[in-house]
């Protein structure tokens, strides 16, 4: 559900709707640098209202996922 | 009584260095540079000295205010800090001006224009007859570490001033402060005293987390705008100008985006001059003011952030 919501996002962001992303795939991998990556968390975070810590252990789709889940249980 | 802006004069060294010229000796481009951060060029203080620019920004000021410095009652100069410690860069500007009134320093990084103006705003309410100098002066190039691509790319010098007189141009001011020194600070030199010249110091260079530094600032001007628009009783969309502090073209999208404005409301100069810190909105103001573009009942909104971290922002109606 996040994950499904989290991919969405992302390929709006990269306004690319046939990106390939699984919860494995690295920000790297997906041509993001850090200013990239923080908007895109941001975008996140508004749209589950909520807000993550970023500490640098991001580094996957999956970390983002496990991130809000854990901030609206 | 508050004031009114009655002149704004601005300097910029002449030494102009081009992403291609850093490219030169840094692993970097300009299309890294201009994509990140919009910057395209900076001017670097090689031949002037800290004051010499700061001294410029002021006489132009004076000029444009067309008073003398001898009716000054007060400068307050934002910056990071001059030539020297001590004296002040106030100071300095002082005797170099020929004024004789109080002037001190004021730090609060980025924000050092609209704190200077908060400051001034409350000795306005003190004593409404008084011409207040306010120069705010950065040279980053002295702070940052020019074998750090990631962050000495960002920044320029320059000096922007303003001189106040009494009247009611000020609708709304607010300033805010969370102290964090994770998210930006530049060290100290240690000094070399026997005792503690042996301990691991920091390079005295410009640290940042930039990710950080990009929420901080997003948030800031969102909100900050959100709140000096409800204090001055005015929509955000019936400002005529906003003059954002110049850091980032994507920080300044970010928050466009999501103030659902459009991004012609906003003064973008970041791509000429990269971000000067404190001097950043004054340099856009003086340009705007010289062009014309302030007529009786402009609206413009300033918008700061910076190291602290500290924030200010504020509604002016141009007199």
């Amino acid at each position: 559900m996040v994950l499904e919501k989290v991919v969405e996002i992302l390929r709006n962001y990269k306004d690319e709707q046939d990106l390939e992303v699984t919860a494995a795939s690295t920000f790297e991998e997906l041509e993001l640098d850090s200013l990239d990556t923080v908007e895109l968390v941001m975008e996140i975070e508004e749209a589950f209202d909520t807000s993550i810590e970023m500490d640098g252990e991001i580094k996957t789709i999956g970390d983002v996922v496990t991130l809000i889940e854990k901030a609206i249980a | 009584m508050s004031f009114t802006i009655i002149g704004t004069g601005s300097a910029l060294p002449k030494t102009i260095q081009t992403n291609e010229d850093l490219a030169q000796f840094l692993d970097t481009s300009n299309e890294w540079i201009v994509s990140r951060t919009g910057i395209e060029a900076r001017h670097i203080c090689v031949a002037e000295s800290i004051l010499d620019i700061a001294l410029e920004a002021s006489v132009n000021a004076l000029e444009n205010a067309q008073i003398k410095p001898a009716e000054l009652d007060l400068i307050i100069c934002p910056t990071l800090g001059g030539d020297t410690v001590t004296p002040s860069l106030a100071c300095l500007i002082q005797e170099q001006l020929g004024a004789t009134c109080p002037s001190f320093d004021l730090n609060a990084a980025c924000s050092g224009f609209v704190y200077g103006l908060d400051v001034a705003d409350a000795y306005f309410s003190r004593n409404a007859d008084l011409k207040i100098l306010v120069i705010a002066v950065d040279a980053m190039s002295k702070l940052v570490d020019w074998q750090d691509r990631g962050t000495a790319v960002l920044f320029g010098d320059g000096a922007g001033a303003a001189v106040l007189a009494s009247g009611n141009s000020l609708k709304a001011i607010q300033l805010t402060a969370v102290g964090n020194q994770h998210a930006l600070s530049i060290p100290w030199p240690k000094g070399n005293h026997p005792l503690t010249k042996s301990q691991s110091n920091p390079a005295p260079y410009l640290l940042m987390d930039g990710p950080e530094v990009y929420r901080f600032a997003v948030a800031a001007i969102c909100s900050d705008l959100r709140s000096v628009a409800k204090a001055a009783a005015i929509d955000l969309a019936d400002i005529d100008y906003i003059i954002p502090h110049q850091a980032n073209l994507r920080i300044i999208e970010g928050a466009a985006k999501r103030l659902k404005l459009p991004m012609d409301k906003f003064v973008l100069r970041v791509n000429g001059c990269g971000n000067t810190s404190a001097a950043s909105i004054p340099l856009v103001l003086d340009e705007l003011n010289r062009n014309g573009l302030f007529k009786t009942g402009t609206r413009i909104a300033l918008t700061a952030f910076g190291g602290g971290l500290t924030t200010g922002a504020c509604v002016i109606e141009w007199a």
